[in-house]
C-alpha cells in the first residue's frame, strides 16, 4: 500500500533542509546581483572618511559613551535599591510611591526624559546641569524603574529559610536584609543587571538631543556630525562597531555571570543527601 | 522549681487560613530536658517548635522562655532568640559565606564578639560537630549530612540555653543520619536542653526526657519514651508507631 512517492520521515526531513538551504542560496544571489556594490562600498566603506575619524572617535565618543552610561547606571543603582526595598515594605504608602515611580518611567520613552532635564528642568527653574548631571539624572531615573523591579524579583528570589536561619540567630530585620538576603539578591540580579548597563549604553545615544561641546560628544552625536560634514553614512557604521565593542563583551559576561551563579545561589535547598561540586 | 523550668506554652492555638493547625497546646519544658515531638505530617508539630521562638507567629496563648514572655507586643524577640538555638530541616546555612563565617556571623553581628573570639568559638564548636577541617569549604561542598552539623555548630556558637531542632535529619540520605544524631545525642549527654521534631523513634527512645505525640493540633499522648513509643496507651500512638516502625508491613488508613 506504499505509494512510491511517499518518502520516509527521514528522507522528508532531508529534503525540507536542502529547500531551506536553496532558498538561502538564492535571497543571497538575488540581493548580490540587484544590490549597487560601488554605491554601498562608498557610502559605508569610505576609507578616507573612516581613517579621518581615528583616533578621536574612540579617544572622545567611545570614551564619553562609556563614562555617560556607567554614570548613569551607578545613579540609578543607587536609587534602584531603595525602591526595590520600597516595593517590598509592609508600609502600603511605601509600595505605591514605588509603583507608582517604576510604572511611569518604565512606561514613557527616555527621549521625553532626557528633553525634561536637558531643556524642560533648566528653563522652568532657572537651574543649570552640566552635561554630565543631565545625563546622569536622565539616564539614571530611567535605569532606576528597571533595576528596582530586578532587585525586588532578586531579593525575593533568596530563599526564606535564609531569612528564618538569620532571625532565629537573633537578627534583627534590618541586619538581615544587609547581611544575609542583600548579598545574595546581588548575585542573582548581577546576570541582569549587566543587561541593564546594556540597554543603558544605547540609551546613552539620546543625547545628542542636547547640546554638546565637540569634546563631550558621544557615539551617535559624535557620527551624526561626520554624516552632516561629509554626508557619507560611514562614521555610523563605524560607530555601530563600537557599541558592538561595548555591548558584546557584556552580554558575554551576562551570560558567564548567569551560568556561574545558575547553580549555587538561586533556587531552593530541596537538596536531600549529598550534592557535591567540585 | 520556676527557676527550673526554661519553656512555658499555654494553650497555644495557631490556624493557616482555616485550616486549625494547632488547637490548645500547653507543654512545659525544664532545664537540661530533652523532649521529643512525633506525629503524623500535618499534625502541627513544626508549626509548634517554631511558635517557641516565635518564627512562627500563636493566634493565641502565651509562649514564655527563660522567664521572659515572647508573646507579649513589647518583649524583644531578637533578643530572646539569641539564647534559643535552631537547627532546621533543610540546614539553612548561609549560602554566600564559608562554614568559618555561618558560624561567626551571628556572633559579631549580633553578639559584637570581636573577630578573633568569634573564630575561637566558632573553631572549638566546628571541632565538636567533628568538622574543623572543612571551615574554609562553601556550604555547596558539603554533603548534607555536613551541612547540618555545621548548622549545629552555627547555633551553638551563640551560647543558647535551648536548642530546637526541626526535623534534621529527615533530609538526609540514610547513611549520613548517624553523623547527626550522634552530634545531637553527645549534645543530650552534655545537659542540653532540647525540643527535637523527629521521626527517628530509636533516638527518640534512648535520648528523650519525654516524648509528645501529636496529631491533628494536639498533644494525644505524653510521657517517659518508654512508655509513649514502647507502651502507647492510645489507639492514635499505637497505629501511628506501627506504621513507623513498620513501614513495608503498614496497612492504609481506612
Amino acid at each position: 500500500m506504499v505509494s512510491p512517492v511517499r518518502m520516509s520521515r527521514r528522507r522528508r526531513g532531508q529534503v525540507i533542509r536542502g529547500v531551506q538551504y536553496a532558498v538561502l542560496v538564492a535571497v543571497a544571489v538575488t540581493l548580490a546581483l540587484l544590490a549597487d556594490w560601488q554605491e554601498i562600498a562608498r557610502a559605508f566603506f569610505n576609507l578616507p572618511v573612516a581613517a579621518a575619524q581615528f583616533p578621536s572617535i574612540i579617544t572622545t565618543a567611545l570614551v564619553n559613551t562609556a563614562v555617560y552610561s556607567v554614570l548613569g547606571f551607578c545613579f540609578g543603582l543607587v536609587l534602584a535599591v531603595p525602591l526595590a526595598l520600597m516595593k517590598l515594605s509592609s508600609v502600603p504608602p511605601y509600595r505605591w510611591i514605588a509603583t507608582v515611580y517604576v510604572e511611569f518611567f518604565r512606561g514613557v520613552p527616555a527621549l521625553l526624559v532626557f528633553v525634561t532635564f536637558g531643556f524642560g528642568v533648566p528653563l522652568a527653574f532657572q537651574l543649570r546641569f552640566d552635561i554630565y548631571s543631565t545625563v546622569m539624572l536622565s539616564l539614571g531615573l530611567v535605569g532606576a524603574a528597571y533595576m528596582a523591579e530586578t532587585i525586588r524579583a532578586g531579593i525575593q528570589a533568596v530563599d526564606t529559610g535564609q531569612v528564618e536561619a538569620a532571625r532565629s540567630l537573633g537578627m534583627s530585620h534590618g541586619r538581615t536584609m544587609v547581611t544575609i538576603v542583600i548579598p545574595q539578591a546581588f548575585r542573582i540580579v548581577l546576570p541582569p543587571l549587566t543587561n541593564e548597563l546594556i540597554l543603558l549604553t544605547k540609551d546613552s545615544s539620546l543625547i545628542y538631543l542636547l547640546g554638546l561641546a565637540t569634546s563631550q560628544y558621544e557615539l551617535a552625536k559624535f557620527a551624526r556630525d561626520v554624516l552632516n560634514t561629509t554626508a557619507s553614512m560611514t562614521p555610523l557604521l563605524l560607530a555601530g562597531l563600537c557599541y558592538l565593542i561595548i555591548t558584546v563583551p557584556l552580554s558575554h559576561l551576562s551570560r558567564y555571570l548567569e551560568r556561574r551563579t545558575g547553580g549555587r545561589t538561586v533556587g531552593t535547598p530541596e537538596s536531600t543527601g549529598i550534592e557535591v561540586e567540585a | 522549681m520556676t527557676d527550673e523550668r526554661i519553656v512555658s506554652l499555654e494553650r497555644l492555638t495557631k490556624s493557616f487560613g482555616s485550616l486549625a493547625v494547632l488547637r490548645g497546646i500547653d507543654l512545659t519544658v525544664d532545664r537540661g530536658q530533652v523532649i521529643c515531638i512525633i506525629g503524623p505530617s500535618g499534625s502541627g508539630k513544626t508549626t509548634l517548635l517554631r511558635c517557641i521562638n516565635l518564627l512562627e507567629q500563636p493566634d493565641s496563648g502565651r509562649v514564655v522562655v527563660d522567664g521572659a514572655e515572647l508573646t507579649d507586643p513589647d518583649a524583644d524577640i531578637d533578643k530572646a532568640r539569641r539564647t534559643i538555638g535552631m537547627v532546621f530541616q533543610a540546614f539553612n546555612l548561609f549560602r554566600h559565606l564559608s562554614v568559618l563565617d555561618n558560624v561567626t556571623v551571628a556572633q559579631r553581628k549580633v553578639l559584637k564578639r570581636g573577630r578573633t573570639d568569634a573564630i575561637e568559638v566558632a573553631r572549638a564548636n566546628l571541632a565538636k560537630v567533628g568538622l574543623s577541617d572543612k571551615e574554609d569549604a562553601m556550604p555547596v561542598q558539603l554533603s548534607g549530612g555536613q551541612q547540618q552539623r555545621v548548622a549545629i555548630a552555627r547555633a551553638l556558637a551563640m551560647d543558647p540555653h535551648l536548642m530546637l531542632f526541626d526535623e534534621p535529619t529527615s533530609a538526609l540520605d540514610p547513611e549520613l543520619v548517624g553523623d547527626v544524631l550522634a552530634v545531637m545525642r553527645e549534645l543530650a549527654d552534655e545537659g542540653m536542653t532540647m525540643v527535637v521534631v523527629t521521626h527517628e523513634m530509636q533516638f527518640a527512645r534512648e535520648v528523650a526526657d519525654e516524648v509528645l505525640f501529636m496529631d491533628a493540633g494536639i498533644v494525644v499522648e505524653q510521657g517517659p519514651a518508654d512508655q509513649v513509643i514502647g507502651d502507647p496507651t492510645h489507639e492514635r500512638t499505637r497505629t501511628f508507631l506501627a506504621r513507623v516502625l513498620n513501614p513495608a508491613q503498614g496497612k492504609p488508613v481506612p
